[in-house]
């Protein structure tokens, strides 16, 4: 995974659990550009702890001045978030991977709609500034529990195009009004909580819309779990998963090599055979099929867990 | 005439799985000829396909109409061919919204240049219903001179435009519509293998 | 070593020839004694220095005739360069990394200028100089991906990527190996791929695909493909196949040396920044039976290659009418003595 290290030039709140941060190059050189929906993995030295956490860009892509993120600290999470908030202060170098989009926008798309929900809206933040060069029909809309909550607002240029539904006060976003009557050649995408994401695929599939019109990325970070141990293959050394750690983190702590690219379980990168398998695998992958899943012979160690006596790796 | 099974072929072979009902929502329904009866099933299956449906139908020399025109669609005209019915159809795709369903029957030479259609307006790949019905002759572009010869039944055979001896090459475009015809006597000019009748 | 540009013909009476240095540095595309379809993609991250993988696109003493043959070809049928609307970013964004790199790698024969998106292009070898608004179309004669691979060697194809797939939705295929762009554009990964034999069942191209899916920007990655051709024709398109396929027969024990070549593909796939396409170059090396045998390690090896490919690969790579000839004329340079591991020559 190719990545350089960028010095920390600006961090601003954005609301009470947001907070936006600007990296650039130390020496002002320019960085890769991109296309709005790409992340980049941000590598924290946290103590012993090497973290990684992957963020949506919400700068111009065409901007390479500089990548900005917006992160929410997530205080029952596994630590990244917090040590951003905590820690990382203007001036501090980070290690940040190059650019990479697994939540493209369709570009044959005669419209693009884009539903966000919460922290949700980051990956729309730059698709706007794609989209606005490339002169295309849009149309966004932002959930959010309340005001106070919604950083999004602070991110969003004043549009007509933009619509913010604050359910505090009542303005809950109606789906069904969202997707009818939509041109042919329309594309949806949502970003946002799993729930958000169930929704817009049961009205879409309500409202007959073809399932490839529809795009989403789920918000995925690891879930924590119980312990676990996990055996490899190949040298017969033991790996124990913590309940806050994520195997693939597991395995980096213990010098293990596995590729990887999302951290996310969207981009089949990290897939791992399992050569046994006594007990249950939990996948909380969106890469392999569910007959794949079932087989329980392959795992994403990004995100996916087990439960049992014995989980033997190809590694 | 009864649906037409196509044996298992390469990965570019169009699949006609049939036409399943999507309910009462707004629908575009076109056919040509035998593919009235898959039109028929259809209804049979749901009747409040119709409620919203606009159907197109191209006899080509069957009588089915009335028994479309009996099914009391929203809106129905009948077209003595593709090409007469064209700027209709793409009339219908400019003014769909998401949620239309297309339901296509009949010839491979109407699904794939309907398809092509639709495809071009927007509609995902995976919007279009379609079902074969009536004679498995194909539509085939020659690659020399890109003119479409429709109905084609042998391999190999001649290009309706240039007149050069083709085979059909089993490698279908979407976005045309058509299988590719290319040259077979290229290497060996005049060496022309015996004529076959197309398989499904 | 400055290069100098060959005055020469790929078609009518095929003046094409490798200068000694040429053929030092052809790649060779056979590392072992037999040969299977395989993806082995690789970084393209620079190579031994004077071969075809150490820039990032290789420039050669044919390029300017080469750059000639392709506006023969385009002239007489345009529809070998199409892009589908949407991919006119994608073009842009290849447009700059052609430009970038090949004045960074050559600066003596190409200079790129920018200041913000006012661009300022010059190309020596073809007397070319070009001042052109970045992004917009307007300003360059034509579209930016036919402007950029009038200028650079090889078969150009832009993939979309959408939906878990790749889609051949642009290109400028003039050197093709009997695919047509006219009839492939708008083709997933699969149904572009579909006429390959064996392959699929192999499951080598979802493999491919999944790799391909995640490449990076700043990671190009490369492959070598090969075929067979009779003179050293780059336009061999099914567009013209009535035209060339008569010279196909024209192989006898006399001519087999010079006439036949080994056509070797250079791939190379680029994830590109703002359109999220990948690009995908596929440059056409050319060298005759004659010029290979030079190389005792590439003579021997061929000759084992071929003896013993499938029928079926012969047949898909179109040479199975010529393979006895071919193979009968290779066995005088195969003494049967051991092969070094590797492309390269001893």
């Amino acid at each position: 995974m190719s990545a350089q290290m960028l010095r920390v030039t600006a961090r601003e709140a954005l609301s009470p659990l947001v907070t936006r941060f600007r990296f650039e190059h130390p020496e002002g050189a320019a960085l890769p550009l991109f296309s709005g929906g790409a992340h980049v993995v941000v590598e924290m030295p946290d103590g012993d702890v090497l973290r990684r956490n992957a963020y949506s860009l919400i700068s111009d892509p065409l901007d390479g001045s500089g990548y900005e993120i917006a992160v929410r600290r997530e205080d029952g999470g596994r630590g990244g978030s917090v040590f951003l908030h905590r820690q990382v202060v203007v001036g501090d170098l980070l290690r940040i991977s190059a650019p990479l989009n697994l939540f493209a926008l369709d570009l044959r798309a005669k419209k693009h709609v884009m539903i966000a929900g919460g922290i949700g809206i980051t990956p729309f933040v730059a698709q706007l500034k794609q989209l606005a060069r490339l002169q295309m029909p849009f149309e966004l809309h932002y959930a959010a529990r309340s005001r106070a909550e919604a950083a999004g607002l602070a991110l969003l240029p004043d549009l007509p195009q933009i619509h913010v539904h604050i359910s505090d006060e009542g303005n809950r976003m109606d789906l069904g009004a969202v997707l009818g009557g939509q041109p042919l050649g329309t594309h949806v995408y949502t970003c946002g909580p799993e729930g958000l994401i169930d929704a817009v695929a049961e009205t879409a599939a309500r409202l007959g819309w073809p399932r490839g019109a529809l795009h989403s990325e789920v918000f995925m970070a690891p879930p924590p779990g119980t312990p676990f141990t996990v055996t490899l293959a190949r040298s017969g050394r033991t790996v124990t998963v913590g309940a806050h750690q994520s195997l693939l983190e597991a395995l980096e702590a213990a010098q293990v090599p596995v590729d990887w690219s999302c951290r996310g379980g969207a981009c089949g990168r990290c897939e791992t055979g399992v050569s046994a398998c006594h007990g249950q695998l939990e996948h909380h992958d969106h890469w392999l099929s569910d007959d794949e899943k079932s087989s329980q012979t392959k795992i994403m160690p990004c995100v996916s867990r087990f439960r049992g006596d014995t989980l033997i790796l190809d590694l | 005439m009864p649906r037409t099974h196509f044996s298992p072929s390469i990965t570019t072979r169009p699949v006609y799985p049939g036409l399943t009902s999507q309910g009462a929502t707004p629908a575009i329904l076109l056919a040509d000829g035998a593919g009235a009866e898959a039109i028929l099933d259809l209804a049979a299956q749901d009747r409040s396909v119709m409620d919203r449906a606009h159907l197109m139908f191209i006899p080509a020399g069957t009588d089915f109409g009335p028994r479309l025109a009996a099914l009391n669609p929203r809106m129905y005209r009948e077209a003595p061919s593709f090409a007469a019915c064209l700027e209709r159809f793409r009339k219908a795709l400019a003014d769909a919204h998401m949620g239309t369903q297309l339901y296509l029957a009949g010839t491979e030479g109407l699904i794939g240049q309907a398809t092509a259609e639709a495809l071009a307006a927007g509609l995902p790949a995976d919007a279009i219903q379609s079902e074969h019905r009536g004679h498995i002759a194909r539509r085939m572009q020659c690659v020399h001179c890109k003119g479409m010869t429709e109905n084609v039944t042998t391999d190999p055979f001649v290009c309706s435009h240039c007149g050069l001896t083709l085979f059909v090459r089993d490698h279908f475009s979407r976005r045309l519509g058509a299988f590719q015809g290319v040259c077979v006597d290229a290497e060996t000019p005049g060496l022309i293998p015996p004529v076959q009748e197309i398989k499904p | 070593m400055t290069l100098q540009f060959h005055d020469e013909t790929f078609r009518d009476d095929y003046t094409f020839h490798n200068s000694p240095e040429g053929i030092r540095r052809f790649p060779f595309p056979f590392d072992q004694d037999s040969y299977m379809y395989s993806v082995n993609l690789e970084p393209h991250a620079g190579g031994r220095a004077g071969s075809p993988f150490e820039k990032r696109f290789d420039v050669d003493e044919h390029y300017v005739a080469e750059m000639r043959d392709r506006e023969i070809t385009l002239r007489d049928d345009p529809l070998r360069c199409q892009s589908l609307p949407h991919m006119e970013l994608a073009g842009w964004d290849f447009l700059e990394l052609v430009m970038v790199s090949k004045s960074e790698d050559y600066p003596d024969l190409f200079e790129l200028h920018r200041d913000g998106d006012r661009w300022h292009w010059i190309n020596r070898p073809l007397g070319i100089e070009q001042r052109f608004t970045f992004l917009d179309a307007t300003t360059l004669p034509c579209g930016p991906l036919e402007y950029i691979t009038r200028q650079t060697q090889g078969d150009h194809a832009l993939l979309d990527q959408r939906e878990g797939n790749l889609w051949m939705d642009a290109g400028m295929i003039t050197s093709q190996a009997d695919w047509s762009l006219d009839f492939d554009i708008g083709m997933n990964f699969f149904e572009w791929h579909a006429p390959v034999p064996k392959a699929n069942e192999m499951g080598v191209f979802q493999r491919a695909l999944k790799f391909l899916l995640n490449l990076q920007q700043g990671a190009p990655t490369r492959r070598l493909n090969w075929t067979m051709t009779v003179n050293p024709r780059l336009d061999t398109s099914p567009e013209n196949y009535h035209k060339w396929g008569p010279e196909k027969r024209t192989i006898t024990p006399a001519t087999v040396g010079s006439k036949q070549y080994l056509r070797v593909e250079l791939q190379t796939l680029w994830r590109l920044p703002r359109s999220n396409a990948i690009a995908f170059p596929i440059r056409c090396y050319l060298c005759s039976l004659e010029d290979i045998v030079t190389v005792p390690k590439w003579g021997r090896r061929l000759h084992r290659v071929l003896r013993d490919l499938p029928d079926e690969l012969a047949e898909y790579k179109g040479f199975a009418v010529n393979r006895p000839v071919i193979v009968d004329y290779l066995e005088q340079f195969d003494d049967g003595a051991e092969t070094s591991p590797g492309i390269f020559p001893d």
